[in-house]
């Protein structure tokens, strides 16, 4: 991995450590809180519309995961065909390559500034500052992406980077940062979104009609025309993918679909999924490239960067399944309470919570496949039906094995479990243990349940409160009640 | 090794677990995308999805196409119109603008200054109150219906197909396509719609439909 790599934020704590801290702040709960609200209620009612909705996800899933099951022939097919249209295919390894390969293209126009349309692959390879070393500037364009660019700060959301930020906030932003980058906030910017919007087409216009090259991610590509797709709203992805000379897509290799026609699908649950919307205002769709029409020389760029690795994993390969919708993340009770820089990576949420781990190696992100509680409505909103808490599970395995690898001495868990295995393969000694456990409940517990505990024990009790188990277990009861006259009782039904 | 050969391998020796003699398109698709639309007032349904979506739907007669596309161009104040190559001339109305045409092309800076733009369409979707753009006669490249403030589209009733599939089968994938669903709008501040950010601030669209 390169230094430049954004999967995992250097220096983030761990998600436990992160979360305290973020739920501590209470404008960062009552912004998430009302927007992942707001964005509830409309998924819900634009996917409550379609009678064949689960017919629909199925379908998506299906297509994704036998796509993802020939992968390489997908991916040839899609370079021969957007060779064919006039297009230049390039294949990157890694975060490194890729950003190579795009500074070297940008550097070849001569050009030191470029316009970008939002898109996490190029967040995930870190490519704005791979070309800020190399003299460029990049530009973002999404509103979302732009207050998060003024103000220095890390997307928290994967459709809505600046989620974490109020309208009021985001005045400030812009009162303070526009007139560094460009041209300032108007003067006397309310915080109403309408005039923030409209400030930052002020800003961005001079930007999009100066513009050489610019720089995207891909929704879908498919393989048998060679079409690449970007959905957006707010119309920065027509600008930066019609006005410039040179157009530079970074597409992770998972989003390759095998057909034109696949597209229909797709087209119908991803607004419905991220925005809420019936369809989003804007979805472009181009071949190569068209003479007299848009840039005249485009490139598209496959990065794997950690994608093969997921792919190798059977139950962790259809995380790769993923359209990027953030459905998970505005009904996960947990995002909506620590937000998304709690998870220290580009992907936050449910959907970071699998894919995070697998595109780094899950002992770089050990927590993260833990900051769940596996309640399942992921899954139930997933419009590909990812089975993220299946994954979860899987991860926490692997994350529990992996551990184990690095240490000498077994961990505190290793050691509780063993002595549970010890426990638990022998009735007699579970009686002692229940006994003992009884016994001592009963010393600590307040009301019937049992709070935090001193010692090894706070890791435990610290964020639960338990019930203090009962006198008597179920066994010894059943014992002193009922196992006296059970002979009798089945000798005289036979 | 290349980027090409070593992406090309790691994906290769990820997939052992799939059988060779997998075919890569073997299942039949689960879903018949047409079953449920059969039935549907298209054309209702689209006028009536469009302006959910804050596009300004009029539906009119042939005979009144013209005035229609006028009257928006006057509700907007357009002093600057321009014409894409091949747009209709019975649809142009007079009125108190400037005609531009793209020929020679335009350049970004006369399109930023226009105030409205006009054009056909490829086809339009009823379900989603959708209309695709496919850089064709009336609609020119794409660029002149992106930069000024006004859209005016025509869409003919018969363009209107029910829901995204039949809309995809009726365009060739190989030209330039816009699918355009009302003003272009934002969710970014507190995940609330506005609309009018960077495309066109608003868009009319003029349905005719047999009387």
């Amino acid at each position: 991995m390169s230094g430049a790599d954004n999967v995992v934020w250097l220096g983030t704590p761990p998600f436990p450590e992160a979360a305290r801290a973020a739920l501590a702040d209470t404008r960062l709960r009552a912004n998430l809180r009302r927007a992942t609200g707001t964005i509830r209620d409309r998924r819900l009612a634009v996917t409550a519309e379609l009678d064949d909705w689960e017919d629909l996800r199925d379908t998506a899933a299906a297509v994704k995961r036998r796509t993802l099951r020939h992968l390489d022939r997908h991916l040839l097919r899609l370079e021969e065909t957007v060779t064919a249209a006039g297009g230049t295919v390039h294949w990157a390894a890694d975060a490194a390559e890729a950003n190579a390969i795009v500074t070297r293209l940008v550097q070849a126009t001569g050009e030191s500034e470029i316009v970008k349309v939002k898109s996490m692959t190029t967040q995930e390879i870190g490519l704005n500052e791979a070309l800020a070393e190399a003299g460029i500037r990049a530009y973002e364009t999404d509103l979302a992406e732009l207050i998060v660019q003024l103000d220095g700060d890390r997307p928290s959301h994967i459709l809505v980077p600046a989620i974490h930020r109020g309208r009021s906030e985001i005045r400030e932003i812009f009162r303070r940062q526009m007139g560094k980058w460009g041209r300032p906030a108007p003067e006397g910017l309310t915080d109403d979104p309408r005039d923030l919007a409209e400030a930052a087409r002020l800003h961005l216009r001079e930007k999009f009609l100066r513009a050489k090259v610019a720089v995207s991610g891909a929704n879908f590509a498919a393989a048998d025309t060679g079409t690449v797709v970007v959905v957006e709203s707010e119309g920065n992805g027509r600008m930066c993918l019609t006005l410039p000379e040179t157009l530079i897509t970074v597409m992770g290799i998972e989003k390759v679909l095998p057909s034109f026609a696949d597209l229909d699908v797709f087209l119908r649950l991803l607004p419905r999924s991220s925005t809420g919307e019936r369809m989003n205002p804007y979805t472009s769709l181009w071949t190569g490239v068209t003479e007299g029409d848009g840039p005249q020389d485009f490139h598209l760029v496959l990065l794997d960067n950690g994608r093969t690795a997921t792919l190798a994993d059977e139950v962790g390969r259809q995380a790769l399944s993923c359209i990027r919708c953030s459905a998970c993340l505005n009904v996960c009770p947990v995002y909506e309470r620590t937000g998304g820089h709690a998870y220290g990576s580009v992907y936050p949420g449910p959907i970071g919570a699998v894919l995070t781990p697998q595109l780094v190696g899950v002992e770089n992100a050990a927590s993260l496949p833990f900051a769940s509680t596996l309640c399942g409505a992921c899954y139930d909103a997933c419009p590909v039906k990812i089975d993220i808490p299946e994954v979860l599970v899987h991860l926490r395995a692997k994350a529990v094995e992996a551990k184990r690898r690095d240490r000498l001495l077994p961990t505190p868990e290793a050691f509780a479990m063993k002595a549970a295995g010890v426990v638990l393969s022998s009735p007699r000694r579970l009686a002692a243990v229940q006994r003992l456990a009884a016994l001592g409940a009963r010393l600590v517990a307040r009301d019937g349940w049992i709070g935090v505990l001193p010692g090894p024990f706070a890791r435990w009790s610290g964020t639960r409160d338990t019930p203090a188990p009962a006198r008597e277990s179920l066994r010894a009861w059943w014992r002193r009640t009922r196992e006296a006259g059970r002979t009798t009782t089945e000798g005289k039904g036979r | 090794m290349s980027g090409r050969d070593t992406v090309l391998g790691d994906i290769r020796s990820a997939l052992v677990d799939v059988p060779d003699a997998e075919v890569p398109d073997g299942d039949p698709a689960l879903h018949d995308p047409r079953s449920q639309q059969a039935g549907l007032d298209v054309v209702e349904l689209f006028i009536e999805r469009a302006a959910d979506y804050r596009a300004t739907v009029v539906r009119v007669p042939p005979s009144d196409a013209v005035a229609a596309v006028g009257r928006a161009l006057t509700r907007a104040g357009a002093r600057s119109l321009v014409v894409p190559p091949g747009f209709p001339e019975d649809l142009v109305p007079e009125g108190p603008w400037s005609r531009l045409e793209d020929a020679p092309p335009l350049t970004v800076r006369q399109l930023d200054a226009a105030d409205a733009v006009l054009s056909t369409v490829a086809a339009a979707i009823a379900l989603t109150g959708t209309v695709v753009l496919d850089s064709g006669p009336g609609q020119g490249r794409r660029v002149l219906t992106l930069l000024p403030d006004q859209h005016v589209c025509v869409v003919r009733a018969s363009r209107i197909a029910a829901d995204v599939p039949e809309a995809l089968s009726l365009l060739h994938p190989r030209r330039p396509l816009t699918l355009i669903s009302g003003p272009s709008a934002t969710s970014d501040i507190e995940l609330d719609r506005v609309e009018g950010v960077h495309g066109p601030r608003t868009l009319d669209i003029v349905v005719i439909a047999d009387e």
